[in-house]
């Protein structure tokens, strides 16, 4: 061991040569993290650009850009501006919600396969946004307050009722799993008792579908996570305190049940909004972890998890407008069908690291 | 020297009769189940204190009141002369720095970051990554030997690796105190001598160690003090020979014994006497 252990004379700090691997090390992992990143912000782009120029109706760049400017081009201009382009950027921003949001709930929770879906969350909006569209006729943003609060009070009761201490176990899933049943049930109750348009309506929405967005309502979604995604971001150096367990979190100087707290309240109000405007699309929150650990040498990251949920959303978007049949199939069946099989891979790819507790 | 200027405590004689970090007659409880009541210790400056007790006698629970990660249910914990709940979590966190029984690494973390989220309690929103971060987390591998760690996943890493890994990451944090709760769980002989020695050197530096530790030869052996506790209370504390008897093994752990002097250290050494094979 290189130790000066001679009394009185100890050296204080690092050899300039210690220093310099270790900058070295850091610059190169960095490198990596915003080659990873860079490479998805061009999927994302890819896709975004596919959705808005390709499918029924193609527009050259230049026509979009006069489009977006405010040129009226038979057909074109109305495509891009009622369809194309709102679909695109709603999908774009309920895709990084979820994505943040799931990437939050696996590295807080310590488990791969935490979600706001799995742990019931999701489905706490939805219950709560149905009930309010169908029985209160609720709309805009007091739909996205009652979705914020159902989403806010099953974190609460799952916390609660699997006596968690922060990690989630089977139990909390378990506990998610029969609140998602029983939320799933009132909906079924509420959908047998309101008239059959209504019910029609809040169907769609709880399949999740973009095919009917408003400029309105992505300006809704575009504020929340303006204000939100910075909130995720400023904590994300905290999340990686939290993921060396509490006792060592607190150790470093970190308040474990408060920074859980505003971690847990900061994603749930960013999916549940963006769940209001676009309905719960599945699966995406859950995989867009997984995907990123995948091409991200195994390491989590929060920005590229959002990025890759937007593109799993505006490209499941586009494969249901324009490639399956002739019908505007909603992106919720696609990420449904498509994230199956997925999940099960990962269920089984998983089980060998899952930590009971 | 550079950016990072760490000064241990003086160890000149004034300051070395006063303890940093004092527990008066506190109570630790989880929940309403109280685990240690009413325990008085004064952490010896600039030695090495070793805690021994039967497990779940509350070692952990001593540790983790002295972090500042649990509340007293009565009494306090000084640190400095000051309610170490009256100060901040993070200004608690550049003098006091603790290994957790069972840490967590995070999946795909390498040894260099690992180390470097030692460095959160001088970080701030507007307070980034600086010279003075590489520099400390450098100088906590130099001190760990595991420089060339310095690019490795710490998943691929041996037991006796990893866990020098984590000292490193507590070494970052540039504390005069330090807090290890069995350092050595998990090693195999060489390694669990290797980091006692580097718990030795990291001492004469200027580091007062407290640590629990189940091997009581090694602890009789590499402590200066020793706290022997039982059932949530302390049975006994001094040095090795005086608390490392044949009566007190048998009262902590309820084996009988003899003790024979170390061949090596001249320490205690203690010899289980069981129903078999004696
Ligand atoms: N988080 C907790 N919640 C409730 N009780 C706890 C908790 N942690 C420890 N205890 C209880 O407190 C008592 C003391 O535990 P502690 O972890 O301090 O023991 P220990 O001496 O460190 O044991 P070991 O040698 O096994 O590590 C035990 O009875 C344990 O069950
Ligand atoms: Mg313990």
């Amino acid at each position: 061991m290189a130790l000066d252990t001679r009394p009185g004379t100890p050296s204080n700090s690092a050899a300039p040569d210690a220093t310099r691997l270790v900058r070295d090390v850091r610059r190169s992992l960095r490198r990596r993290y915003v080659l990873v990143l860079a490479a998805v912000v061009v999927v994302w782009l890819g896709v975004f650009a596919a959705r808005v120029l390709l499918g029924d109706v193609t527009v050259t760049i230049p026509d979009f850009v006069r489009i977006v400017l405010g040129a009226d081009i038979p057909v074109a201009s109305f495509e891009v501006m009622e369809s194309k382009l709102p679909r695109a950027v709603a999908g774009t921003l309920a895709g990084l919600a979820f994505g943040a949001a799931g990437a939050v709930f696996q590295s807080m929770l310590r488990n791969p396969l935490a979600s706001p879906d799995v742990v019931g969350v999701t489905m706490g909006s939805s219950a709560a946004a149905v009930v309010g569209m169908t029985a209160f006729g609720l709309d805009g943003i007091p739909l996205a307050v009652a979705a914020v609060v159902g989403g806010l009070v099953v974190a609460v009761a799952v916390l609660f009722l699997s006596g968690s201490k922060g990690v989630a176990t089977y139990r909390m899933i378990l506990v998610g799993i029969g609140l998602a049943a029983t939320l799933q049930a009132v909906i079924q109750w509420v959908f047998t008792t309101t008239d059959v348009y209504k019910a029609q309506d809040a169907m769609v929405w709880l399949t999740g579908s973009l095919n009917s967005v408003t400029w309105g309502e992505i300006l809704r979604m575009t504020v929340t996570v303006a204000l939100l995604l910075p909130v995720v971001a400023a904590l994300a150096p905290r999340l990686q305190l939290l993921e060396l367990g509490d006792d060592a979190a607190a150790g470093l100087g970190l308040r474990a049940a408060p920074t859980r707290a505003w971690l847990m309240g900061t994603t749930v109000v960013l999916t549940a909004v963006t769940t209001s405007v676009v309905g719960p699309i599945a699966f995406v929150s859950l995989l867009a972890g997984p995907i990123t650990r995948r091409i991200n040498g195994g390491r989590p990251s929060i920005p590229i998890a959002a990025l890759i949920g937007a593109a799993i959303v505006v490209a499941a978007d586009y494969i249901g407008a324009y490639l399956v049949g002739t019908t505007n199939m909603p992106v919720g069946v696609v990420t449904g069908i498509a994230g199956a099989p997925f999940l099960l891979w990962l269920l089984l790819a998983s089980s060998r690291t899952l930590k009971d507790g | 020297m550079t950016a990072t200027e760490f000064v241990p405590p003086a160890v000149d004689d004034d300051a070395a009769q006063v303890s940093r970090l004092v527990a008066q007659d506190v109570s630790l409880a989880y929940g309403d189940r109280t685990v240690l009541d009413g325990l008085s210790v004064q952490v010896p400056p600039g030695k090495v204190t070793a805690i021994v007790g039967a497990n779940g006698c509350g070692k952990s629970t001593l540790l983790r009141g002295l972090a500042r990660l649990l509340k007293p249910t009565s009494g306090s914990i000084l640190l400095d002369g000051r309610d170490i709940h009256e100060q901040s979590t993070r200004d608690v966190a550049r003098e006091v720095g603790l290994l957790p029984q069972s840490p967590l690494a995070p999946e795909g973390i390498t040894v260099t970051e690992l180390v470097g989220r030692g460095r959160h309690p001088y970080h701030g929103l507007f307070k980034q990554w600086s010279k003075a971060d590489d520099d400390a987390v450098a100088h906590a591998l130099e001190l760990t030997d595991t420089l060339d760690l310095a690019h490795r996943p710490v998943d691929e890493l041996s037991g006796g690796q990893r866990q020098r890994v984590w000292i490193a990451m507590v070494l970052a944090q540039e504390t005069g105190l330090l807090l290890l709760d069995e350092p050595t769980s998990f090693l195999d002989i060489a390694h669990a001598v290797e980091v006692l020695d580097l718990v030795t050197d990291l001492n004469q530096r200027g580091t007062t160690v407290v640590m629990v530790l189940h091997d009581l030869n090694l602890a009789a052996r590499y402590a200066d003090h020793l706290i022997a506790m039982c059932g949530g209370e302390v049975l006994c504390e001094g040095d090795a020979a005086s608390v490392v008897t044949a009566a007190n093994v048998e009262r902590v752990f309820g084996v009988r014994c003899q003790i024979v002097p170390d061949p090596v250290s001249a320490t205690p050494l203690v010899v289980p006497l069981g129903r078999h094979h004696v």
